[in-house]
This record gives structure tokens, C-alpha cells and sequence, in this order.
């Protein structure tokens, strides 16, 4: 029963919130992948086109609430979604026509696109704050849970409740979709595996016929998917706002090179690594222990093991650690 | 610093933020178009002059063609520019001067994708697998312009190369060398090509696959399809090649048929040994 | 055109900038702008020497900013006797413990192997992570229970009086500290980053600038945290001593000008007085080391590293050197912002202001160009604060079409401070474009 409490406890305040967080990242850092993969550059620009695409999705979604529209217990913002992916989609082709082609064609060195990249988010985080403001939004609306602490309770008797947000199921199940869905389509069809040989061989591509303008296009039609799904995920599970947005660069790099960057699977394991690091070591594990230890053994403090403002430390630390060991990334790198 | 300040990266080697290794074509644009000419052979480049950017020319009026049938076969010294010449007639490379010209169509403004299309098959010295590909997906590749039944193309490739079969789900990257070099073939002759182009395809083999992939391309030749090539190991070649160049610095040396090449004084001294 | 006259040029272009927004508006702003455009210029030859001369991508420059703005705090700040006798050498010996065990764990790390490292070092982190917390929190919690609403923090090495008047040299001795401990934390950095086959810099740098900014918002025993650490000392008199000063008034009244106006303008330019000074030296130094023998093999490394490897040059030595230097004068121009300010607010550090911010300096001046990059620095800087200042009453001039109370206006004006980002980002995307070496290119 003890236990069993503990269990529940952990799995309250740590398994399922990090949980949900590593689907985010995880989509997140499949996008920088894509990009690294294909355009062979770390996109810089990539928190600001989710926090483009959500701020899209959350206007679509005041929209459709203000005429009626919405999904019962589910929130509207989940129908809101594939318009907002177009919308992103469209955003990123504009720039790479307008922008990016021109530096391919010059046959330019990634890290110069990597700059150029650094000017994309200044105008792409110019843009959002411009469109939606610099404010905390939240825009989440339906059932709120699942499954309640008390109905939990109730159900099965122990002490320690466990609740399960709508925002989170929502969460884990659109990342499984858009994953499985992502795999299939690298690995099954003709157009993913044209990017797969185009991402290990760009010369041996172009003569076998692929198309590398349409490989490119391809890519970014589902960096934005991707972006824009990480994007309203994280906007729903938290809240939004640009700034954070732009901050979660960080643990999403560190996700997508933990696993290896270029290397999807790299990517999902990554994500879900630094999540999980991030929110147990910030978090205040006394209440586990407790349970857990036996009663001399129980610790005094919070059992914190360092605070919250320092989850980035976590992702970092890890970072280090895995490329002091391996320095390709978990899974090697490189590869779509 | 280079020419191209788009092309200068400062020596920058971040891992973490770049992906080495990008292609290195220059290729023909997009958007090119065909005309048709008359009397020519099936594929020429004539009088091809041309280099790599803004670099100097490393091919200087060179001229090479094969017929139906034929196995034609380059050779020369390293950095002759064989490669740059099969590169050349490909598209992957444009020339200053010169045409290329294809079944009585002149293909020279035609980019490397149109020219698959046109029925080109090009197996390159260097890179020529997807490493991080399975070999059946090299081959599917190699087929990308098809939209047809793949199926028995595939089936006559295995039945050319046995042993690709049984590593159908193998990451090619993870060949022996040999293997490698069966799998690029199979990868180029996916698209039932009008022509084959191959530069060295026995790189790196023993004497034994050697003489076994001599075979194969010969094999290859008598279905009609003609074949130019590159090879370094010349008396092999010339024994089995209908016509043969010569390329030194660029410049066509010596043209004749394999026969002849062999029995030229000059040709055996200089590149023969003897 | 010759260097000469283009550097000319741009110079007499941002002069020209600075001095119209003094004759048009007034001129504090202009020296306001001038003193933060010299710690702009500063930052930016850091980060030039870096990218142009050695191609580092450094993107965590925030973080050795605020490692300078730290410096600049517990150097001029008076210290607080009370939190010292509280927790300070409890607090100051749980540091040294952990440093022990960090070198306790790389001894192990390099002299044991297989089953015995891994456990050793398990053993060491876990051990070693819990008795440090537990005498670091028992000190920190004494230090910050001092007077928590004024001070709550050890405070600096500043015995000069009360409030630390007495000993205003002392901030301009922390400048260069500031420079020491961004050189520190950037050797750290540098040797785990550039030390493997192929670097990971970029990332290693974005990390470690947000786990400073982490570290100077919760260690209040340090810096006071999100409290901030206000009214540091100045290394120029106060307006209002000048004010005082019966001379200074005269003399003010001479010029005819009112003694409030005169002081601000005269503090201000002390100011711009000290950092151009620091400036000018920084900038002799870096020519000077870019024409010397090292600046050349630096630029050989650059342009050819294998060739410059086979040569016999150490390039990860040589690289290291050169991230640390530039890391340093970030550290310093640091130091100085935070004395200008007179403030250190570790909440205030955002990336996009003081690490791209300071790319977009050093691209659009010039890579490879010191005096590129010092002049981008200015001229970036300007541009920054003209779209936040004129940006509003320009975008109400710009919407004057519309209708007073029509709703997209009132957005488009709202949103106008919000533009300084779209504006720095279109900038460097046409610099990119159209004059991809930057407006002063490098010889
Ligand atoms: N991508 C490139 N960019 C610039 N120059 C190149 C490039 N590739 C080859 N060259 C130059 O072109 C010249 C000819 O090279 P090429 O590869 O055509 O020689 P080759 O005859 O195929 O030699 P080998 O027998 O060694 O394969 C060489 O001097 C080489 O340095
Ligand atoms: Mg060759």
C-alpha cells in the first residue's frame, strides 16, 4: 500500500507531466532534425515558427469559439489545428522562397545559413509579438480532466490521488499519431525515402532523378506540422507565450543532438530523456521517499534536488555528459 | 577566404549547429530544354571545355561517344579529368563550350534530373550508395523517375548480382567494397537506361570480382545498352572496349578502338607499362 | 572605393546618426546611446574575434555578460559584515567542498577505468552532491536571512565608506575582473567543447549562457537574485554632488546652461570619456594582434585548417585561446554595462538582446574587420533604440490614414515597440543578402 501510494505520488507530479513534456519536445526536436537532416543546418528559427503557428492556431480558435464552433470535451484548438499548420506551412515555403533558395543556389555553407537563420527568428519572433502580443495566453477550453484525484480515489482507494489532464492524454496521443504517421511516411513512401537518400547523398540523388527543390518544400511542409503540433500542444498542456517559446530552443537542441541530431528516433528518445531529467530532479521527491523508505530513513528536506529555474541546467548537464561519452548522440547522428 | 563570400564558413566545424558533407555538383539549371539534332553518335560530348565555379578549365575540347552495342572505355592519369568529363556529359558539371548530345537530341541544357528522364544511367567514382539506405531501397532509388511495376527490374538485378539478394535489407554502407560497387550498378541500371555511364565501377575490388563485374558489364553491353567507362586498370579495359580514349590534361590524347590502343607504341609506354 | 575611405565613411555615417539625434531630439538620449553603443562595440569585438578571425560560433555571449555584470557587483559593492559572519565562509567552504569533489571525480575519471570508474564516480557524485547541499543551504539560508528587503547577500569588496563612495576606482578595477571571470567560465566551456573531433560549441555556449542567467537569478546569497542589486557605486561623481558643487554651477551658468541639464550631460560624458578609452586600447589591441604573427597563423588556421595542422599548429589550443579572449572583453564590456546601469537585474538578460543582438552587430559591421564590427556595434545600437523611441510616433504617423479608434491602428501602434525585432532581423537578412561580408569587409 505504501508502495503503492508512492507510486501513485510519482506518477502524479512526475511521470505524467514529464511525459507530456517529452511529447512537445520530442516534436520539437524532430523538426530541428528534419532540418539539420535535409537542410544540413541547425535552424535557430524553429521556437518562433511554433510560437508563429500556435499564435495562428489560438486566433482560428477565438474565431470558431466566437461563432459556436467547438469540440465538447475536447478543446477547440485541436480543429484549429490543421488550418494553423497550413497557414505555418505557408509561412516557412514564403521563406524559403524569398529567402533560403537564394543561399542553396549560391551553394552557401551551412553555418551561413545558420546566421541567415538567426536573422529568420528575429523576424519571425518580430512577427508573432506583432500578431499576438507579448501576454500569457490561455486557451485551452473543454473537460479539463480525464480522470480526477478524486475520482481516482474513490476508484481505488488509496490516499494519493492521481489526475490525468485532457491536455495531456490529448498530448500523448497526437505525438503518437504524428510520430507513427512520420515513420511511415520516411520509411514507406516513395517521397519520404527520396528524402532519406537526398539527407545521405544529395549528388547521388539529383542523379537519380529526386528532385531537390521538391525535397526541400517537402521538409518544411512537415517542420511546420510538426512545429506548429509541439506548438499547441505545449500552448494547451501550459500556456503561451512568445518568449517561452523562443526559450524552449534549448532543451529542444539538446533533445535533438542527446539522440543524435539528424537521427529521428535520436530525436522522440531525446526529447523524452531531457524531460524527464528536467522534472525530477526539479521536483520535491520527500513525499516519494517517504513512502518508500522505511520510517527511520525518511528524509527531512524537500529532497529538491535543485530548483526549478534550473531545468536547463538539467538539459544541459546531460547534454555534456552523453557527448563527453558519445559524441555523435545516442543514436549516431546524421540520417533520416 | 574564397571568391564566394556565401561559401566562406571560416573553418567552422560546429557539430552541433552543421552538417558536414553537401553536395559538391555544380549542376545544369532547371528548366533547360532539348533540341533535336542529326547525325551524331547515340551519345557524345563534343568538344566539351569547362571547370569547377569560377576555377580554371580542367577539360579543354574534349570529345567522347558511344553507339549502341559498344563499350567505350576512357582512361588516362589521375586528375586527367575522367571524371570531370563523365560529370560533364551528365550534367552535374556545366560546360563553357561543347555539346552534349543524346539519340539525336541535344540534352546540353538539360539539368541531371531530365537527363535520367531522357534514359541516362551514372554510376560516379566516389559516393555512388546511400549508405544509410537498405540495398533494395538503393535500388528503389535508382528507380525514382519510374512510376511503373519496379518488381521486375529488381528481379533481373538479382539475378545480375546473386548476392545482393540476400542483403535486400541490409544497409548498404554496411558492404564489403565489391558489394558496394554491385549495388551503385544495380542502382544506376534500375531506370532501364538508354545508355549506362560508369566511372571505375571496380575501385577498391579484388582481381577476382574484377573480372567477375568485367563480366556482368559485358553481360550489360549484349542487352544493347551502350556503356562508356572510366577504368583505371587499362589493359583490361582496352581488351574489352569497342572504342577508347585517351585523356591527358584535359585534351583527348589518343582515340581508337581498344585493339588499336593496345598495339600503339606511344599508348603502351605511357600508360601500359611497357 | 579604399578601406580607408569606406571606414571613413561609416564612421562619419554614425556620427552623423548620433549627432542628428542630439540636434533633433536632445542630447542625453544621443549620450546615452553613445555609452551603451561603446559597450555595444566592446561586446562586438569580442564576438569578432571569435567569428571573424577564428570562425567560433559563440552564442551564449549573454551569459559572459552576465558573468562581467556579476564581477562589477561583488567587486564595488560594500560588502555586508553581518551575512559574512552569518554563512559566508560556511557558504564559501561548501564551494571549495564541491570543487574537491569535481576534482575528486575527474582524478577518478582519468586515472581508474571500467566497472571501479563508473563506481567510484557514482559513489563520489551522489556523496558528494549531498553533503555539499547540506552545509551549502544551512550557510545560504543564514546569509539571505540578513536583512533580506536591503541586502540578503555577502556584498563586494568595496570598503570605501558607507555606500562605497569613497573608493570609486575600485568599479574600474572590477571591469577587468569581470573580463577574468568570463575568461574563466569560457576556459571551462572551451575545453570540453572544442576538444573533441569535431566541436560542439554552439550548443555548448546557448546552454551555459542560461545556466548563468539561472545561477544570478536564484543564488541570492551572491547576487540577490531576482531582488536585484541596486545603486552600485559609479566610478564619476553623482548629478546631484555636481549640482552641489558651487564651481560646477558657475561654470554651468558660464556656458549658460541650467546645472540640472549640465551634470546629467557631464556624467554622461565621463562615461563615454571611460569607455572610450577602453574602447580605443581594445581596439589598438585587437589590430594590432590581428597584423601580428599569431593574428596571421590565426587566420591560417582559419582559412586552412589541415594545412595549418600539418604544419605543427595546435588548432584546438589555438582555438581556445582565442574563445577565451573574446569571451573576456564580452565579460568586461559586461562589467561595464552594469556599472552604467548601475544595476545588476539578472531577469533583464534575454538572449535576443545580448547574444544575437550582438551577431547582428558583428555581421552587419563587418566580420573579420575590427573596425566593422565596432562601428556595427554603434550603428546596430542606435538603430535598436531609434526603433523603440521613434518607432511608436512613427507607426501613429504611419496609420494617420486610418481612423482614430479603428482597431487594426490602435494594434499597429501597440505592437510598434514590438517591431525592433522584425527591423534588426530584416537588417541582417539584407546585409546577408546584398553585402554578405558586412558593410566594412575584411582586407
Ligand atoms: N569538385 C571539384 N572542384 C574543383 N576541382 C575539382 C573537383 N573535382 C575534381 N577537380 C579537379 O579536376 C581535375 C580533374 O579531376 P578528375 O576527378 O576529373 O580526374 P580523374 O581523371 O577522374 O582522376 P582519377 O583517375 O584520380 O579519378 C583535378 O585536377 C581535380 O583537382
Ligand atoms: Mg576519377
Amino acid at each position: 500500500m505504501e508502495f503503492l501510494n508512492g507510486l501513485v505520488f510519482l506518477t502524479n507530479f512526475v511521470i505524467i507531466p514529464a511525459t507530456a513534456y517529452g511529447a512537445q519536445l520530442a516534436l520539437g526536436a524532430l523538426g530541428i532534425t528534419l532540418v539539420y537532416a535535409i537542410l544540413r543546418f541547425s535552424n535557430f528559427a524553429h521556437g518562433d515558427t511554433m510560437a508563429f503557428g500556435t499564435a495562428v492556431a489560438i486566433k482560428i480558435t477565438a474565431g470558431l469559439v466566437a461563432l459556436g464552433v467547438t469540440l465538447g470535451p475536447l478543446p477547440t484548438a485541436l480543429l484549429a489545428l490543421p488550418i494553423a499548420i497550413i497557414v505555418t506551412g505557408l509561412l516557412l515555403l514564403g521563406t524559403d522562397w524569398l529567402i533560403y533558395k537564394f543561399y542553396r543556389e549560391q551553394k552557401a555553407k551551412p553555418v551561413i545559413l545558420v546566421i541567415v537563420s538567426l536573422g529568420v527568428m528575429f523576424v519571425m519572433n518580430g512577427l508573432t509579438r506583432v500578431f499576438i502580443g507579448v501576454r500569457d495566453i490561455q486557451f485551452t477550453d473543454g473537460a479539463r480532466f480525464v480522470i480526477t484525484v478524486r475520482q481516482f480515489r474513490d476508484a481505488t482507494g488509496l490516499d494519493e490521488g492521481l489526475a490525468i489532464r485532457t491536455t495531456q492524454a490529448i498530448t500523448l496521443v497526437t505525438a503518437v499519431i504524428v510520430m507513427a504517421a512520420l515513420f511511415w511516411f520516411l520509411n514507406r513512401t516513395r517521397t519520404g525515402k527520396s528524402m532519406r537518400a537526398f539527407s545521405d547523398n544529395e549528388d547521388l540523388a539529383l542523379l537519380s532523378g529526386i528532385d531537390p527543390d521538391r525535397v526541400v518544400r517537402v521538409t518544411w511542409l512537415i517542420v511546420a506540422a510538426l512545429a506548429t503540433t509541439a506548438g499547441v500542444l505545449y500552448g494547451l498542456d501550459k500556456s503561451f507565450k512568445a518568449f517561452t517559446y523562443f526559450q524552449l530552443l534549448l532543451p529542444m537542441f539538446a533533445a535533438a543532438i542527446v539522440g543524435g541530431i539528424g537521427n529521428p528516433v535520436g530525436a522522440i528518445v531525446g526529447g523524452f530523456l531531457i524531460a524527464f531529467a528536467e522534472v525530477t530532479i526539479t521536483y520535491p521527491l520527500k513525499k516519494v521517499l517517504t513512502y518508500w523508505l522505511p520510517e527511520s530513513m525518511a528524509p527531512e528536506g524537500l529532497v529538491q534536488l535543485m530548483s526549478g529555474d534550473y531545468k536547463f541546467a538539467v538539459s544541459f548537464m546531460i547534454l555534456i555528459i552523453v557527448l563527453l561519452f558519445r559524441p555523435t548522440g545516442l543514436f549516431k547522428g546524421q540520417s533520416i | 577566404m574564397t571568391d564566394n563570400a556565401y561559401q566562406d564558413d571560416r573553418g567552422n566545424k560546429d557539430r552541433s549547429i552543421t552538417k558536414p558533407g553537401g553536395g559538391t555538383a555544380q549542376p545544369v539549371a532547371k528548366g533547360g530544354k532539348s533540341t533535336a539534332v542529326t547525325g551524331s553518335a547515340f551519345l557524345v560530348g563534343q568538344g566539351m571545355t569547362g571547370g569547377y565555379g569560377k576555377g580554371p578549365d580542367i577539360l579543354h575540347d574534349c570529345t567522347i561517344a558511344v553507339d549502341p552495342g559498344e563499350i567505350a572505355v576512357i582512361v588516362g592519369p589521375n586528375g586527367a579529368g575522367k571524371s570531370t568529363a563523365m560529370k560533364a556529359m551528365f550534367g552535374m558539371l556545366d560546360v563553357r563550350q561543347g555539346s552534349v548530345v543524346l539519340d539525336g537530341e541535344d540534352i546540353t541544357r538539360l539539368s541531371p534530373q531530365d537527363r535520367v528522364v531522357k534514359g541516362m544511367g551514372f554510376v560516379p567514382q566516389t559516393q555512388n550508395i546511400f549508405t544509410s539506405m537498405t540495398v533494395e531501397e538503393n535500388l528503389e532509388m535508382g528507380a525514382f523517375i519510374r512510376r511503373d511495376d519496379l518488381r521486375d527490374t529488381m528481379a533481373q538485378i538479382y539475378d545480375l548480382f546473386p548476392i545482393l539478394k540476400d542483403k535486400r535489407n541490409q544497409a548498404a554502407g554496411e558492404l564489403s567494397g565489391g558489394q558496394r560497387q554491385q549495388v551503385a550498378v544495380g542502382r544506376a541500371l534500375m531506370t532501364k537506361p538508354k545508355v549506362l555511364m560508369l566511372d571505375e565501377p571496380t575501385a577498391g575490388v579484388s582481381p577476382i570480382v574484377m573480372d567477375e563485374l568485367f563480366d556482368r558489364i559485358i553481360e550489360v553491353a549484349r542487352t544493347g545498352i551502350p556503356i562508356l567507362m572510366v577504368e583505371q586498370n587499362a589493359r583490361q579495359a582496352l581488351e574489352i572496349a569497342d572504342k577508347a580514349y585517351v585523356l591527358v590534361q584535359g585534351r583527348n590524347a589518343h582515340t581508337g578502338t581498344g585493339k588499336e590502343l593496345l598495339a600503339d607504341d606511344d599508348v603502351r609506354r605511357s600508360f601500359l607499362g611497357g | 572605393m579604399t578601406d580607408t575611405l569606406r571606414t571613413g565613411l561609416f564612421t562619419g555615417l554614425v556620427v552623423l546618426l548620433i549627432v542628428g539625434t542630439g540636434v533633433l531630439d536632445n542630447w542625453n538620449l544621443a549620450l546615452i546611446i553613445v555609452n551603451y553603443g561603446l559597450i555595444s562595440a566592446i561586446m562586438a569585438l569580442g564576438v569578432n574575434l571569435q567569428w571573424g578571425l577564428a570562425g567560433l560560433f559563440n552564442v551564449g555571449v549573454m551569459g559572459f555578460v552576465a558573468l562581467g555584470g556579476l564581477a562589477s557587483v561583488l567587486i564595488s559593492m560594500p560588502p555586508v559584515p553581518e551575512a559574512w559572519s552569518a554563512g559566508g565562509v560556511q557558504v564559501l567552504g561548501a564551494l571549495a567542498f564541491g570543487l574537491a569533489v569535481i576534482v575528486a571525480l575527474v582524478a577518478s575519471y582519468k586515472r581508474t577505468s571500467g566497472r571501479l570508474r563508473a563506481g567510484l564516480m557514482i559513489v563520489l557524485m551522489i556523496a558528494g552532491f549531498f553533503i555539499f547541499r547540506s552545509i551549502f543551504d544551512a550557510g545560504v539560508a543564514a546569509i539571505e536571512s540578513v536583512n533580506p528587503a536591503s541586502t540578503g547577500f555577502l556584498g563586494g569588496l568595496n570598503f570605501g565608506g558607507d555606500s562605497g563612495r569613497d573608493w570609486p576606482w575600485i568599479v574600474v578595477i572590477g571591469w577587468p575582473v569581470g573580463g577574468l571571470l568570463a575568461a574563466g567560465a569560457a576556459w571551462v566551456i572551451g575545453k570540453t567543447a572544442l576538444g573533441l573531433r569535431s566541436d560542439y560549441l554552439a550548443i555548448a555556449t546557448l546552454g551555459i549562457a542560461e545556466i548563468i542567467i539561472a545561477v544570478l537569478k536564484n543564488e541570492n546569497w551572491m547576487s540577490r537574485g531576482v531582488m536585484n542589486v541596486i545603486g552600485l557605486p559609479r566610478p564619476v561623481p553623482y548629478e546631484t554632488d555636481l549640482q552641489a558643487d558651487p564651481g560646477f554651477v558657475e561654470a554651468a551658468a558660464n556656458l549658460g546652461v541650467d546645472p540640472v541639464t549640465a551634470s546629467t550631460i557631464s556624467v554622461k560624458l565621463a562615461y563615454s570619456g571611460l569607455f572610450g578609452v577602453f574602447l580605443i586600447v581594445l581596439l589598438i589591441l585587437a589590430q594590432r594582434a590581428l597584423h601580428s604573427p599569431w593574428g596571421r597563423m590565426m587566420r591560417a588556421i582559419r582559412d586552412n585548417e589541415v594545412a595549418a595542422e600539418a604544419m605543427g599548429k595546435d588548432v584546438t589550443r589555438r582555438h581556445l585561446q582565442v574563445f577565451v579572449i573574446g569571451s573576456a572583453i564580452c565579460g568586461l564590456a559586461g562589467a561595464m554595462m552594469t556599472t552604467l546601469d548601475g544595476q545588476l537585474t539578472p531577469a533583464g538578460y534575454q538572449p535576443l538582446r545580448f547574444t544575437f543582438l550582438v551577431w547582428v552587430m558583428v555581421i552587419v559591421g563587418g566580420s573579420g574587420n575590427n573596425f566593422g564590427a565596432a562601428l556595427g556595434g554603434m550603428l546596430i545600437w542606435w538603430l535598436w533604440v531609434a526603433v523603440g523611441e521613434y518607432g511608436p510616433d512613427l507607426m501613429v504617423w504611419a496609420t494617420s490614414a486610418l481612423s482614430d479608434d479603428s482597431a487594426l491602428r490602435q494594434s499597429l501602434v501597440d505592437s510598434a515597440p514590438q517591431m525592433r525585432f522584425l527591423v534588426m532581423g530584416t537588417v541582417l537578412l539584407l546585409i546577408l543578402r546584398f553585402s554578405p561580408r558586412g558593410i566594412l569587409p575584411e582586407k
